[in-house]
């Protein structure tokens, strides 16, 4: 059973829809991100659940209740804002223990829990800091003990690492998941960095204009993403104009004149392809690929980056660095993909 | 041409500070030298080195009455102002920016009409005939005319009006430097409203209300054109009483040193209390 | 979810109606048809907005009040301007004590400024002349210009005016053509909320004005001090209506807000 459930949330502003029809559930315990480009909706669907934001229409069902019945203050949800919103005019240990107090928990046990909470996020040492005088990562993990310490029903996190510098993040996405884990809370998190959204989460919503592309496991909509949209967001790729004709009763995709039987399910007329171009291979025999020239060569550490023009346009080519000759820049080429690596879409009208 | 680039900054500011030099500076030690003149009825200012007039302010319970009137009016104006100021200003802060602007209009823009087209509502208001007196007989209040003008009553009221909007301005300055999200924070953490307000809008907006506090105290406590409309002859504060001794009672001497304890009092209470609040606020508040 | 409820919204009425009280009052007090102070319960009349022509002194003051309010925040910003680059530009032995020294006014009793000038002007031959109440405005204006002045230089990148002496402008030109239209908001709305203090200001120029020189405010003032009658009400509702013109104007073009909230930052 779904312990929270989302069901068709709307939320307009004037004409403009922020959120659309948006269905999600959650399970306890699950780590869920929120993942789409900046304006998509993600952070008016978290302050829906939070009830910052008034939904257009829809429900949310926490653990069988309706949430919407239930005052902001009363919906015992932990909430870690972009901007941290912390209590500028008392000290750590003062921030952390609010909710306590407004929980009526007695003082014994409050300090203890604000200690407690304080060394899971390690500032044990800093409880009588101002936040202030605090880093942004320190501050970060106060925002998480402030959320953390009440033992919410589900945390919500909206782009808590956004403010640090990339090393920082790796730090405390690690600490994020482990402290996650540790507590078992089921999290909310939303983001628009698809490779904290990959590291951390469960499952991730990936949202466009209001609406779900796909939910999915990370690997899951990394491998065959649900639209082009998702597999442009979730990592490079190439995407190419194609039509699906029907051969004799076979579903045969053509780009530009070079024809693949196409996968399952394929629907006939103009289609968008999309293929990774971790996934396209160099081979020999000129018959069976499509013929191109590298136009740059870039060396990355790990893999090749290959640039190539080809008979259907300009393909990016990814190359793991397994110490193989790689072709040279100006080398003509032969390119290959099985049908089952080409995602093909429908053309959205255009 | 070239400047001595240590030179420039001096060139800039100098006009003005010469205009400062000859028209601040010299003149307040002008009134100062002035209070420790002699001043008789008939010999007029003789400039002969005297304490007398500081004397006379300090230990004379006439002067007494009246500075001490001057501090408790000022006092009960910045208290009202500040209750009465801080929920508006939070309240107009929580408006849509299009009513906000609308209200801001009607509360911070009577700081634009004169003062004495302001204060002379008043004295058509506070009369035993005004529309006040008639609302509270009618209404029941009151069983005879109330008479509001030259009562303490009736410059305080006058002088709250003229200055809350100084406390609004200053308030309003304050909560536009809150983080919103902090508000919706604590709600998340099971505060009510009112406990929100209480326990994380208004410590963060304290040193606001204190400089604003400071604004109104000042002003209010060196009022002129208020209380002398409203409060007239019989009921003078410092300002007036300065007003009279210069321009009817022709002691410019004693005149002067009214005016300097004035003018000591207030900037010592002004700068105290900055430095109060700068220190007092500094951990938490850059 | 973050609205004002229905306690606050009638609070807030009651705030606004207190605001508006004495204002509406006057306006409708000047009104009356009756040759007393009243409400103008039988009908409307403009009889005591007529009976303002045949007071030329108000007239005179009025005409004065503007002269005067023109000429000295213009001087004002005058000075103000290259006394608040100095100021935001540089750092110089005094710098602090000179700012100090320019807000000064803000924090003087306006009681003892005119006494004071009244000392000054007496001695130097200058009491009860125009050019007295010019220079005497100058001050008591000049902090207004020089904070908005101040705060719009501020607020300036000086990389850009290198990069126009990069491009060969001189500093001259440089100014001009780069510094000024930079900080010509601060100084419009400088100049403005001097005018408006300067025009409204009555406590020290009550000290210094003469019958033959005076402020609009100050006749008022003096004539208010004899008796209240509804002449005086119907020049202060066309003080109040024109103020409310300017306020409306000023509310398009800067945004009453920030005109003060952003001189409320000291
Ligand atoms: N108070 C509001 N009034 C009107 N429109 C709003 C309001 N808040 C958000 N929107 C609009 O709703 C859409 C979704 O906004 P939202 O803040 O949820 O995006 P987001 O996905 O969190 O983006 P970001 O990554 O930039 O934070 C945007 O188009 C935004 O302009
Ligand atoms: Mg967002």
């Amino acid at each position: 059973m779904s312990y929270l459930a989302l069901e068709r949330l709307t939320k307009a502003y004037g004409g403009v829809l922020a959120v659309e029809a948006l269905d999600l559930t959650v399970a306890r315990g699950e780590f869920i991100s929120l993942l789409g480009p900046s304006g998509c909706g993600k952070t008016t669907t978290l302050q829906m659940i939070a009830g910052f934001v008034e939904p257009t229409s829809g429900r949310a069902m926490l653990n069988g209740t309706d949430l919407f019945g239930v005052q902001p203050n009363k919906r015992g949800l932990g909430v870690v804002f972009q901007s941290y919103a912390l209590f500028p005019h008392v000290t750590v240990a003062e921030n952390v223990a609010f909710g306590l107090e407004m929980r009526g928990v007695p003082r014994a046990e409050r300090e203890q829990r604000v200690k407690q909470t304080l060394d899971l996020v390690g500032l044990s040492g800093l409880a009588d800091r101002y936040p202030r005088r605090m880093s942004g990562g320190q501050q970060q993990r106060v925002a998480l003990a402030r959320a953390l310490v009440i033992q919410p029903a589900i945390l919500l996190l909206d782009e808590p690492l956004s403010n640090l510098d990339a090393k920082l993040r790796e730090e405390m996405q690690t600490e994020l998941r482990a402290i996650q884990r540790s507590v078992g809370t089921t999290t909310i998190l939303v983001t628009h960095d698809q490779g904290e959204a990959m590291a951390l989460s469960d499952r991730i919503v990936i949202m466009n204009k209001g609406r779900v592309e796909q939910i999915a496991r990370p690997d899951e909509a990394y491998a065959r993403p649900a639209s082009a949209f998702v597999a442009n967001f979730l990592g490079k790729t190439n995407t190419l104009p194609a039509k699906v004709v029907n051969e004799g009763g076979r579903h045969v995709v053509d780009i530009a004149g070079f024809r693949l039987p196409a996968p399952g399910r394929s629907p006939a007329g103009p289609v968008t392809v999309t293929v990774r171009p971790e996934r396209i291979s160099f081979v020999d025999d000129s018959a069976l690929g499509v013929r191109g020239r590298v136009q740059s060569r870039v060396f990355q550490g790990t893999h090749w980056l290959f640039h190539i023009e080809t008979e259907l346009g300009a393909l990016i080519v990814l190359r793991q660095n397994d110490g193989a000759a790689v072709p040279l820049e100006g080398q003509d080429v032969c390119l290959a993909w099985g049908e089952n690596d080409l995602l093909i879409e429908a053309s959205r009208g255009v | 041409m070239t400047v001595n680039p240590k030179l420039t900054p001096l060139l800039l500011s100098g006009p003005a500070l010469l205009v400062f030099i000859g028209l601040v500076i010299s003149p307040l030690v002008m009134t100062a030298l002035l209070s420790f003149y002699d001043w008789g009825q008939y010999k007029g200012i003789v400039a002969e080195f005297t304490i007398k007039n500081w004397h006379e302010v300090i230990a004379d319970g006439y002067y007494y009455e009246i500075f001490g009137r001057t501090l408790r009016i000022a006092l009960f104006v910045t208290l009202i102002t500040v209750l009465i100021g801080v929920p508006e200003a939070y309240i107009l802060n929580r408006m849509t920016p299009r009513w906000r602007g609308v209200f801001l209009l009607v509360v911070i823009g009577p700081l634009l009409i004169s003062v004495v087209a302001r204060t002379l509502g008043w004295a058509l208001l506070f009369g035993s005939t005004g529309l006040i007196s008639q609302a509270l007989l009618a209404l029941g209040i009151a069983r005879e005319p109330v008479d509001l003008m030259f009562t303490e009553t009736g410059v305080v009221i006058a002088l709250t009006h003229v200055l809350v909007p100084f406390m609004v301005l200053a308030v309003m300055a304050a909560l536009q430097r809150l983080n919103p999200d902090v508000e919706n924070a604590a709600m998340s953490l099971g505060a009510s409203a009112f406990t929100v307000w209480r326990r994380v809008v208004l410590p963060q907006i304290v040193p606001g209300i204190l400089s604003g506090s400071v604004i109104v105290f000042a002003l209010a406590a060196s009022a002129f054109a208020t209380p002398a409309i409203i409060g007239g002859r019989r009921l003078k504060v410092a300002a007036t009483l300065a007003y009279d001794e210069f321009l009817n009672t022709l002691n410019w001497p004693l005149g002067a040193a009214i005016a300097m304890i004035l003018l000591v009092a207030l900037v010592a209470i002004i700068v105290g209390s900055n430095r109060l609040i700068e220190r007092r606020y500094a951990q938490v508040f850059e | 979810m973050r609205r004002n409820g229905p306690l606050a919204l009638v609070f807030h009425a009651i705030f606004v109606a207190f605001i508006l009280a004495p204002i509406v009052v006057v306006c409708a007090v000047a009104f009356t048809p009756e040759g007393y102070l009243s409400l103008p319960t039988k009908g409307f009349s403009l009889r005591w907005f007529k009976a303002i022509l045949d007071y030329p002194e108000f007239l005179r003051a009025f005409r004065d009040s503007l002269w005067l309010a023109a000429l000295s925040s213009t001087i004002a910003i005058g000075l103000a301007v290259p006394a608040a680059l100095a100021i935001a530009r540089y750092r110089f032995i005094g710098r602090e004590a000179i700012t100090a020294l320019f807000l000064s006014p803000l924090m003087i009793p306006h009681v003892v400024l005119g006494i004071a000038f009244l000392r000054f002007f007496s001695q130097i031959g200058l009491s009860g002349s125009f050019l007295g109440l010019v220079l005497s405005h100058i001050i008591v204006v000049l902090p207004f210009a020089l904070r908005l002045v101040l705060a719009s230089s501020y607020g300036i990148d000086q990389r850009i005016e290198h990069a126009a002496i990069s491009l060969g402008a001189s500093s001259f030109v440089t100014f001009r053509r780069v510094t000024l239209p930079l900080i010509m908001p601060g100084v419009v709305s400088g100049w403005v909320l001097a005018f408006i203090n300067s025009f409204d200001e009555v406590t020290m120029t009550v000290f210094i004005a003469s019958p033959s020189t005076t402020t609009l405010p100050v006749r008022l003032f003096l004539y208010i001090q004899d008796n209240i009658d509804p002449l005086v009400s119907s020049i202060s509702a066309s003080l109040i209506l024109m103020t409310a013109v300017v306020m409306i104007v000023l509310d398009r073009l800067f945004g009453l807000d920030r005109l003060f909230l952003g001189s409320a930052k000291s």
